[in-house]
């Protein structure tokens, strides 16, 4: 949820319970109010009433609401002393201007005694109220427009407040999801005057600094360890060729040094990789040119014909369309040409490998023994469907370095018992 | 034929020499830029093995100085650093070539001979041993004078082996040689046997005074019979 919603949802909320609490609290207290000023007016009533009454020699009982709103009922002398002023709400039938009908409507009613000549009367006077129905009525649609008024203004405000103030945040937020460890020259940058966002931008700056530190010292260490390794690898394949040539070796001593010489040589290939891997990541290779994809595959199924033939595996070659790209020719070759390699080695007796180019896309499928591969897994680096394999494990992440790097689209999928790789150019 | 290789990793230098006099190549080495700036202000070099990185100075500096003396053409820059920069560069100040550690002492050999020849400008452009005789300007093979058809992969093989006559040819050496450097899958290499079964069964049925001996496990040597 953004921001703007979210304060939102929180504004409204409260402002809720607080209007609700507060139109409760205001309900209660003008009641109060009326309800005082109504027995203010009754008692003053009570006092005209009274002194009208006996003004006259006699009181004539009245026991009626009449036109007078008041009733006259004469008691006892023992009732009048227990009698003290009692103000009662109660229902009367009253009929309004816009009443068609009498309607039971509430009334305030005093009760109260008063004593003339030595005769004892009950006076109950009522005055109309307020009905509270109406009332509430009116309290809750005004504090419904005003809740209405309230958040359309928070909106307005809101929006206006986070175009204003939050604006530094929101580019600072964008450059940040675009940045790329290695890839981006300089971090996100924020021009603002909040000290929160500046501690942000500080807090950011600080970690990302960190984080290119170790990167680049990880990419330069293993860029030098495996330049290092380089001549001692050189020592090592030189000197066992140099052996191999001695006359008088048994197949047994022979057989011995070519493993060596082969577990040697796979050491430089993986080292090679592990170079060429840091060189890709490192952008070393951007002598872009305009590269016939084609042409390319053409050229390396020719090269691998040999051993296709030996492994008695064939290629097929549909070309939809042609593939021109625009990237270094050492790296178009490379994805190419690992892909095949894999394609054929992990083939069986008697497979196939098919290799489609459309205008937009390479892809090629291969028969094997391996049942489906691990998704993902497949283009991390050493990963081997088969451990005796005497790959490098890199073959296919350094194609994944590469599309990474011009912003192609690898895929692994497993389809008809065939392992299909896809490059979306 | 006189080389000088200047190399500051002493077992390099000491196997690139004993290779080399197997060839019967006159050696000299170098083990730092001062020596090897000494070297070659005093002697004539057919060819010059050239180390980039050397203790006391950088190997391109050394190139710029064969340049301006004109020497530079018969170079060859054996480095670890495999950028395309420095090859560049390299190329750029006269170099004839690049190589790139580690490599094979066969592939050395090949590169060698193709300075040298480039050298003798003699106009011959043929590899010769035994009755057999490799035209590499008109990609045929002659054995006893009749032409012998080849197919590409089988005339690059012969002529790999012809630039390395009498030396263990790994089978390393000659896949990434004739069939592409970016291996990355070592699979059994297996395949290598039937083409060398195909060149011999053309020697055998043509009388050629050259065979392929077997080296277990390892390779093969080219030999005169």
């Amino acid at each position: 949820m953004k921001l703007a919603n979210q304060t939102l949802k929180y504004l409204s909320v409260s402002v809720l319970v607080v209007i609700a609490l507060w139109s409760t609290i205001f309900y209660l207290f003008m009641l109060e109010a009326i309800h005082d000023n109504i027995d203010e007016e009754l008692e003053n009533q009570k006092r005209l009433i009274i002194k009208e009454l006996s003004s006259n020699p006699t009181v004539a009982p009245d026991l009626e609401f009449g036109v007078n709103n008041y009733k006259v009922r004469e008691i006892s002398e023992q009732e009048a002393l227990k009698m003290r002023n009692v103000y009662k709400d109660i229902m009367l039938y009253m009929q309004d201007e816009d009443d068609p009908e009498p309607e039971l409507e509430p009334v305030r009613m005093l009760t109260t005694a008063f004593e003339h000549q030595g005769h004892f009367y009950e006076l109950s006077i009522i005055n109309s109220m307020i009905e509270e129905s109406d009332l509430i009525k009116n309290l809750f649609y005004s504090v419904l427009i005003l809740f209405v008024l309230l958040v359309i203004s928070i909106v307005a405000i809101n929006k206006a407040l986070l175009q204003r103030l939050w604006s530094p945040l929101y580019s600072f937020l964008d450059q940040l999801t675009r940045f790329r460890l290695g890839q981006t020259d300089s971090g996100p940058t924020m021009n603002t005057k909040i000290q929160e966002f500046k501690d942000l931008q500080l807090a950011v700056s600080t970690l990302i600094r960190h984080n290119e530190e170790t990167y680049e010292q990880q990419k330069q260490f293993i860029g030098n360890a495996s330049h290092e390794l380089q001549t001692p690898l050189a020592i090592m394949i030189n000197k066992l060729e140099i052996m191999a040539e001695t006359e008088g070796f048994s197949a047994e001593q022979s057989n011995t040094i070519a493993d060596v010489l082969n577990t040697a040589e796979r050491l430089v290939r993986l080292n090679k990789s592990l170079l060429l891997l840091t060189k890709i990541e490192n952008k070393q290779f951007l002598h872009n040119e305009d590269i016939l994809i084609n042409t390319l595959v053409s050229n390396t199924i020719d090269e691998l014909e040999d051993m296709a033939l030996f492994k008695n595996v064939s290629f097929n070659f549909v070309q939809q369309g042609k593939l021109r790209i625009r990237l270094d020719s050492s790296l178009a070759n490379i994805i190419v040409s690992n892909l095949l390699r894999n394609a054929l080695f992990h083939n069986v007796e008697g497979g196939e490998v098919n290799v489609t180019v459309s205008d937009k896309m390479l892809r090629v499928a291969n028969t094997s023994l391996h049942a489906a591969l691990e998704g993902e897994k497949v283009f991390s680096r050493f990963y081997k469907s088969d451990a005796s394999s005497k790959g490098t494990g890199l073959g296919l992440a350094i194609v994944q370095a590469i599309c990474h790097l011009y912003g192609f689209i690898i895929s692994y999928t497993y389809e008809n018992n065939r392992h299909i790789f896809q490059v979306n150019f | 034929m006189k080389i000088l290789v200047i190399e500051d990793e002493k077992e390099l230098r000491e196997i690139l020499r004993t290779s080399l006099v197997k060839e019967a190549y006159t050696v000299e080495t170098a083990c730092d830029y001062a020596s090897a700036l000494e070297k070659i202000s005093i002697y004539e070099y057919d060819c010059i093995l050239l180390d980039i990185m050397l203790p006391g100075g950088n190997g391109l500096q050394i190139l710029d100085q064969l340049k301006e003396a004109d020497k530079s053409e018969n170079v060859i820059i054996i480095s670890a650093k495999d950028s395309l920069d420095d090859k560049l560069k390299g190329l750029e100040l006269g170099a004839d070539d690049y190589l790139t550690k580690p490599f094979h002492i066969a592939e050395l050999n090949a590169r060698i001979k193709a300075v040298l020849r480039r050298k003798q400008r003699d106009g011959k452009n043929t590899l010769e041993m035994g009755n057999i005789v490799l035209d590499l300007s008109e990609r045929c093979l002659l054995i006893g004078g009749a032409q012998i058809p080849l197919n590409r992969k089988e005339f690059d093989i012969l002529n790999y082996f012809l630039l390395n006559k009498n030396r263990l040819v790994s089978k390393n050496a000659l896949a990434e040689h004739v069939w592409g450097d970016n291996t990355d899958q070592a699979d059994n290499l297996d395949f290598i046997y039937s083409q060398i079964k195909n060149l011999r069964k053309k020697f055998l049925a043509n009388q050629a005074t050259v065979d392929f001996e077997a080296v277990y496990g390892i390779g093969y040597k080219l030999i005169e019979k």
